[in-house]
């Protein structure tokens, strides 16, 4: 499978890249030069395999449904742009 | 006696036991030798008051009785491991400005044991690199040069990535050692180019908390270090289960050091006949059959096996690896930290930001990411690649059970190579440097890189062995056999001072 420039565009979306015209091309050669390499999968017979999920035999760990941290807002946002009495600030997203 | 940074960290540690130095002289030696090769870029924050503070703090310990493990050992962080209250950069411009409230796992058990930090380490943006060449913070300059016609050449070379300040650090003695971190190779790959040692554990072996996430199902910490007796000695420190990671095995740490020198003897070592890629260079080949040599001699059987799916691990880890990251960094969005570029809307917030802040392959990778995602192609993407990651961990699985202990193969598929030499419009060519170190991470098998030998150019290459799961021990022994049978690397003398 290859991608299309229209494509490249769909894709920069969903990622939330902005992509200028200039970048659409050379972008589209790089995806598709991954995209050739990774198409010698399709010679593999993977009929009754089940994908991994984990890679290392172990149950996951589990604990009491408690509260164990908090009461840290300050550091919380200590690292964010721009913030307003320990909240995130973003430009108006509802009407 | 030579200068105090060029002592193995077992040595540095012997010698500060006997009080033959201190901490802080130990600590000052570093930090001079440091400020003198800014020239490699090794380091991206260095943090030498902190270090003379920690080295004070150790000599007290010292002086009190109260010596930890690694009580006043100076070490480098590759910047991708969160430091309270110290920048933390993962390599890229999207995190410029970033200051952890919160130590890592890994760190934080280094500092617990005494160990001293001397700063941060460069490395690709992000991780995701095999050059040190999409850093932000620019390319690190690997210590080693070649030799064309008995000249050396000036011609800077890569210290291979994605940790390649750590690797170049610990190769310059810059540090006695330093952390690091493989997600497809990013430890063993620079240590093989540096002449080091690296190893990556056993998945779940070092806890991830704290270390920004790249792919979580491959992501592992392991220490580089210039023997392997050090790495063994770092590696205990390091490792330990962690309820903050819920991937993080609930195991006690064995004795690494002990394992050291425990020799082979009655070990079956395995060569994968599929590792003979077409166009290895033949020195690859002479070096890894020396290798099987020294290991029999020193009373271990060689027997050949066949990993079948070795060849489709690349390609597999290059849709499973974007995967995750797309995921992963989608974290970044210029709201809760990072880089920040205004815009009137949300979405225009959010595309602006990542626009300015991440570089061109970490962009290109969530791209690949979003679209072996994305509707209708998650299946024949993603789902398929897991199948084949199941298929993989198989072949190591029948190996094993075959009674093979540990496998021998070569690090990389060449020696390091010079800064822009694989700077084609095809990325395929640099991830080819991670064929024989990918397939270890799929499986989510320990895997150590070990130098042994120069290419006809003087430039180090290394051997990798591959172990069972939670068996890091034997890979210490086997490597320890390599490093005593191919002799201790010479490294570069400081031509950068």
């Amino acid at each position: 499978m290859s991608v299309d420039a229209q494509t490249v565009r769909r894709i920069a979306h969903l990622a939330r890249i902005a992509v200028s015209e200039e970048e659409v091309a050379p972008l589209q050669g790089e995806l598709n030069a991954i995209l050739a390499f990774v198409e010698q999968l399709g010679a593999v017979d993977v009929s009754g395999v089940e994908p991994m999920t984990s890679v290392t035999p172990m149950a996951m760990k589990k604990r009491e449904d408690v509260v164990t941290d908090g009461e840290r807002a300050a550091d919380v946002v200590a690292n964010a742009p721009e913030t307003e009495d320990n909240y995130f600030l973003v430009p108006k997203v509802i009407e | 006696m030579s200068e105090l940074n060029e002592l193995s960290l077992a040595e540095a540690r012997d010698g500060l036991k006997a009080k033959r130095f201190s901490a802080r002289e130990l600590t000052q030696a570093h930090i001079t030798a440091v400020e003198r090769a800014r020239a490699l870029n090794a380091y991206i924050l260095e943090t030498p008051e902190r270090a003379l503070a920690m080295a004070d703090a150790s000599d007290a310990k010292i002086a009190a009785g109260a010596a930890r493990p690694l009580e006043g050992l100076p070490l480098g962080i590759k910047d991708l491991f969160c430091t309270e209250g110290t920048k933390t950069t993962a390599g890229s411009k999207i995190l410029e400005n970033f200051t952890p409230h919160y130590e890592s796992a890994v760190s934080a058990n280094l500092w617990r044991d005494g160990a001293v930090m001397l700063g941060k380490l460069n490395l690709d943006e992000f991780a995701m690199g095999s050059s040190n060449e999409t850093s932000a913070y620019g390319n690190v300059i690997s210590p080693w040069r070649r030799t064309v016609d008995r000249v050396v050449s000036d011609a800077p070379i890569v210290p291979g990535g994605s940790s390649g300040g750590s690797a170049a650090a610990v190769a310059a003695h810059l540090c006695l050692g330093a952390t690091a971190t493989d997600t497809g190779g990013s430890i063993r790959q620079p240590a093989a180019f540096t002449g080091t040692v690296g190893i990556k554990p056993t998945y779940g072996r070092c806890s991830r908390w704290g270390t920004v996430a790249f792919a979580s199902s491959l992501d592992q910490a392991g220490p580089i270090a210039r023997t392997v007796r050090d790495c063994a000695i770092l590696l205990g420190s390091m490792s330990g289960s962690d309820a903050r990671d819920t991937t993080c095995a609930d195991l006690p740490v064995p004795d690494f050091e002990a394992a050291v020198t425990r020799g082979v003897k009655g070990l079956t070592i395995g060569i994968p006949k599929e590792y003979r890629v077409d166009g290895m260079p033949a020195e690859i080949q002479r070096l890894w059959d020396q290798g099987a040599a020294w290991l029999k001699d020193a009373g271990a059987t060689i027997k050949e096996i066949s990993l079948p799916h070795t060849q489709y691990a690349l390609p597999a880890y290059y849709i499973v690896a974007p995967a995750e990251a797309s995921s992963n960094l989608a974290r970044y969005d210029g709201v809760r930290y990072g880089l920040r570029v205004p815009a009137n809307d949300i979405v225009g917030l959010y595309e602006k930001t990542r626009a300015a802040g991440f570089g061109r392959e970490v962009k290109r990778r969530i791209m690949i990411g979003t679209y072996v995602l994305s509707a209708g192609y998650y299946d024949a993407y993603y789902v398929r690649a897991q199948k084949i990651r199941t298929l993989i961990k198989r072949d190591f699985e029948a190996a094993y059970a075959a009674g093979v202990d540990a496998i021998l193969t070569p690090a990389t598929p060449s020696a390091a190579f010079g800064i822009g030499e694989k700077a084609s419009a095809d990325p395929v060519e640099m991830y080819l440097n991670d064929v024989f170190t990918v397939t270890v991470n799929m499986a989510g098998l320990p895997g150590i890189s070990v130098p042994a030998g120069l290419d006809a150019q003087g430039l180090p290459l290394g051997l990798q062995l591959i172990g069972r799961p939670f068996d890091e021990e034997t890979l210490f022994a086997a490597s320890q056999v390599i490093e005593d049978a191919a002799g201790r690397v010479s490294l570069p003398k400081p031509w950068w001072a």
